[in-house]
Order: C-alpha cells, then structure tokens, then sequence
C-alpha cells in the first residue's frame, strides 16, 4: 500500500505562548519546534501499515526550509520518502495551503505511483482550521473521513472509527482514500538511533508551490481578555476536605 | 430574502447547544445587513425544536429529509447545503464549530471553492470582505483577521457566544424538501454505530475528576474514579495520563482530546500545560488540587488545594459518604 503523510511544523509552547512585539506571530525564540500532534499518529499509522503490508510511504509538509526538521522527525521513525514544499511566506491561508498540496499529489502520483491512502490530522495546533485534508481529498475527487480514532485495512479497504459522544462511528470505503485522524489513533514511537541517523542524510525533494491569494489574512494576534481573579486556596492537605465537599455543595454536586 | 444561513444540528434532545451558540453568533451579523437568518437541517426538525429555533429568531426553516438524512455522509450533507446556498445566496453561511459542523462546512467550502474561516468569535462586514476574531491554540489566543471573501463560511467557536434568545419572535417558516443524494458523495457514509459501554459522558459531564502526572500510576486513577462515582461525573485526564498508557485516549481533556465545559473541574496533580488548559478552560469552576502552589493551572483556577492528591482524596471522599449519609 502506498501511503502519504501531511504534517505541519509547529511551534511547541509549554504553558504561556509569547507573541512577538509587532504581535502578527508567536514569539519562537525560544521555543522548539513538533509536528502537530494529530499528524505524528497519522506518521506512525503510516509506518505500521507499511510495517504490515509493504508498499511505500512519503511525507510532505508546506513550510519553511527549516521544516526539513520536522520531515526528518517522520523519517526517523520510518517514513521512507520526504517532500518539503518549500515558502519562506507565512501568510498561507488553509484553502491556499490546499490547493498546493493537491498540485504536488498530483505531480508525485504522476512521477511515481498513485497513492492509496492519504493521511492528514484533522486541525493543527496552531491556527485549528479544520479543512486542509478535506479541500485536498474534494479536489482529487477521493472520499475522505474525519476524527479517526481506529483505523485498519480489511480486504484492500480502508476501516475508520470516529469517535463521537455516543461511542464509535465505522466508515469503510475503498481505496484511493483520505483520512484526517487524530491523537488517540495509536502511541507514537520514539525514533531509534539508526532512524534518526538515516533520517539526517536522506534526501528531501522540494517543490516550489504556487501561493494562491485571497480568504484569511491575519491582522494581529492577542491573549483573550481575562476574567481571572485571584485564586482562593481551600486549605492545604486532607484538612481541606471540608471546605471542598462545601463547594461542591455550593456547585449543587451534593 | 436570506441574509445569513446557519446549519443547524437538531438531535431528539432538541437543537444542539452549540447549534443555540451558532444561531446567537449570526443573529448578532444579521443585523447589519439586509435580509433575514435561515437555518438549514439535515432531516426533520420536531415541533419542540421549530419552537426554540423561532425564539431564536430564525425566520425560515429549510429541512432536507430523504435517504440522506438517514445516516451520517458529510460530503452528501454538504452538497446537499451547497445546493442551497445557490438558490439562496446568503452573504454569511455558518454552523457550529463542532465536530460534525467543521466536517460539513469544510466539504461545503471546498466545494464551492471558497474560503472558510473556522472557531470565530466575532464577524462582521469590512471593506470588501469581512472583518473577524477568531481562535487559536484550542482558545488561548485570538487571531484578528481580514477575511477577503465574498461569502463568509464560517463555523463558530463552541463555549464563546452564550445562546441567548431573541429579543422578539416571529413565525417559523418550514420549507421540507426530499433530497437525493449522488452516490458519489455516499462513498464514506457511516456504517455502523456503537453506543460507549454506560458511564457518565466526558463531554457533559457536570462535573469531572481528572488526574494527571501527580496521579503517578493507572491504579492511583480509582480514588478519582470513587469520587466521581459519588459525584455522579465522569475521569479526565492529562496528555501526560494518556502517553504513560495510564488512561484511554477517550478520556483526554485537552487540545488534541475532548474539550469540557462542566460546572466544577478538579485538576488532580495536573500542572497545566496551554494543551490541558484549552481543554478545561470553559469549565465554570475549577479547582486545583496539587503538591505546587505555584503550577499555573494553581494560578488560572478558582480554588487550589496545596497537597498530594493522594492525601486530599480520601479525605475528601470521606466527607462526601459522611454528608451522603447525613
């Protein structure tokens, strides 16, 4: 089965996130870089179909050439192929960002082999835009399902559970597909030594994608306003206990 | 004629909260422009719910009823709107930010080849296009933005806009209409369904006990088990939690898991990194138990209790039997 992963390269904010003075970004300075969690089960789900069934696997990103990082990250952990289309514009909305990812599907597939399965997350962490994997899998005219949790391949076709208040939706549908997943899919490895050594000296092809003008243009970036007040402590260890079970009662727990 | 068009998401429990928040948010742009709030469904709309969404100000009512609404196909339920929006060429088309409304507006604007812009907070007409507020980071940052489209597709953020009703209501015009899909668009419809094995939902849980690197264990979870037992809540826990294999997937609060909004959240041992706040942030109280009084979930709660989680349970489960039987 020949499988393609879709990361993005995001920046990895502990508790508090920084913008920069001019206030149109998030301070990086001093933050590390991730793939966005969604994405790194969609990486690894790749590795262990590929694991299972043989085939090939790639992954692609939009970003800047530092987001060869990220790509390699993928590749320590097994992703055989890499594809950077490489923009040092920030001001990709999600429907120009799609529209690239399709032109490069589509200019891969006819270089080397049509894809079976596509995987994506189903929102970033960062900008949470929910419609890349979609607008990509609209486009190549291919069915796609979203918030996959569960995922495995029965007969050439392709199984999905999302997960929904209630329990458990299954989709199947047939190959070539689209899926956006989430974490929760599986537990990604750690990269070993030898993937990472690998990883480093791979070769990573890089497209140079057309941008595509119009939708969202970020103005500016602010903390929502805060209601906060000071926090009022109960007490310290099991003598609290009181004056909890008295806010539940307030809340109407009890 | 329609000036705004919201998707609306109607289950046997009534119009879905955040199908209210959704209706809230676009009345708010209606105003400024010319034309009435519609609302479209996918299937039947009860009596009960036609009422609420006319308290709600939406002046007509479109349900699409046929095959389609039988089950689950968001490209098929998205084509189906598409066809709408062409007859009735709303400036603004929204629906809620959840997961079904993400799915069906993105199929929607994909189709249509438009922008989308996802989890606002706010709207209005700019010069040209649309000016707009909407979330990053699950809600810890907003984002101000041009939105340089015709037509706003917009989905809005869940927890933000309060669903408030109309200052005055009229009548409620229901327009039902037999949709046939294309078997193309049916291609990832849902097969089957399986309902969670009992227990109280995550998701509207009133109040939820949840643990994280302080709980130290998957066996450490059963005093918060216990106490959302006696509380009748349900068990979250922390990325942390899941990672270690301590806890399922499903019971992830967080970014990347299930956001709650319940009225009390306990944070046992749980520090607070921005992917755990997001998920918990919309709670209307929170209290932090935690070995730390300077964690910043200590800092962004209510109330704190400055202990090890493992001593403050069981007292505090003790004092809840003590009252219960009391």
């Amino acid at each position: 089965m020949h499988v393609l992963v879709c990361i993005k390269r995001v920046p990895a904010p502990g508790a508090r996130i920084v913008l920069t003075e001019d206030q149109t970004a998030i301070d990086t300075r001093h933050l590390g870089f991730t793939v966005s969690p969604h994405e790194e089960c969609a990486v690894e789900e790749a590795v262990q179909i590929n694991e299972r069934l043989g085939g090939s696997t790639t992954v692609l990103t939009l970003g800047p050439p530092e987001a060869q990082e990220q790509l390699r990250t993928a590749m320590s952990m097994g992703i055989q192929r890499g594809v950077l289309l490489q923009t040092d514009n920030p001001g990709w909305d999600p429907r120009a960002t799609a529209t690239a990812i399709t032109e490069a599907v589509r200019q891969i597939e006819s270089q080397h082999q049509p894809f079976d399965l596509i995987l994506f997350g189903t929102e970033s962490a960062d900008a949470g835009n929910y419609q890349v994997g979609i607008r990509v899998a609209q486009a190549l005219n291919r069915p796609i399902v979203s918030g996959v949790k569960q995922l495995s391949i029965e007969d050439g076709e392709i199984v999905m559970h999302r997960a929904v208040e209630s329990g458990f939706e299954l989709c199947r549908v047939a190959t070539p597909a689209v899926a956006a997943v989430m974490e929760g899919l599986n537990l990604p490895r750690y990269p070993s030594m030898r993937g990472r050594l690998a990883a480093k000296n791979a070769t990573i092809d890089i497209i140079e994608p057309q941008p595509r003008s119009g939708g969202l243009i970020t103005r500016r970036l602010h903390h929502p306003p805060q209601q906060q007040s000071e926090t009022v402590v109960l007490g310290t260890g099991s003598e609290a206990a009181t004056a909890v079970v008295d806010l539940f009662e307030r809340v109407g727990l009890l | 004629m329609t000036a705004t068009l919201v998707i609306v998401e109607v289950t046997d429990a009534g119009v879905a909260k955040s199908s209210l928040e959704a209706i809230t948010f676009t009345r708010t742009v209606t105003e400024g422009l010319d034309g009435v709030l519609s609302a479209v469904s996918i299937g039947a709309v009860p009596a009960a719910a036609r009422d609420a969404l006319a308290s709600f100000g939406v002046t007509s009512l479109v349900e699409l009823v046929g095959d389609i609404a039988d089950t689950y196909a968001p490209a098929a339920w998205a084509a189906a709107v598409v066809t709408l929006i062409h007859e009735l060429q709303p400036q603004v088309v929204a629906g809620a930010g959840s997961q079904r409304g993400s799915e069906i507006l993105a199929h929607v604007a994909a189709i249509m080849d438009e922008p989308l812009a996802a989890q606002c907070v706010a709207l209005e007409a700019g010069d040209g296009g649309w000016d707009l507020t909407r979330i990053r980071w699950g809600g810890v940052l907003f984002e101000d933005a041009y939105f340089d489209a015709e037509r706003a597709i917009v989905t809005v953020a869940p927890h933000h806009t309060a669903a408030a009703s109309a200052a005055s209501s009229g009548q409620l015009q229901v327009d039902t209409r037999h949709v046939v899909a294309d078997p193309d668009d049916l291609t990832a419809t849902v097969q089957e369904t399986r309902q969670r094995d009992g227990g109280v939902s995550l998701a509207t849980a009133a109040v939820v006990i949840a643990g994280g690197r302080g709980v130290g264990s998957a066996e450490g979870f059963a005093e918060l088990e216990e106490l959302a037992g006696l509380l009748g809540g349900a068990v979250g826990c922390s990325r942390v939690a899941t990672n270690n294999g301590w806890r399922s997937h499903n019971d992830q609060v967080g970014q990347t898991g299930t956001r709650v909004a319940p009225d009390l959240y306990v944070a046992c041992g749980i520090s607070g990194a921005t992917q755990h706040w997001v998920g918990c942030m919309s709670a209307k109280q929170i209290l932090a138990i935690n070995t730390d009084n300077e964690a910043p979930l200590v800092a962004k709660a209510d109330y704190a209790v400055i202990g090890d989680l493992h001593t403050v349970l069981p007292a505090i489960i003790e004092e809840v039997k003590a009252r219960k039987v009391g």
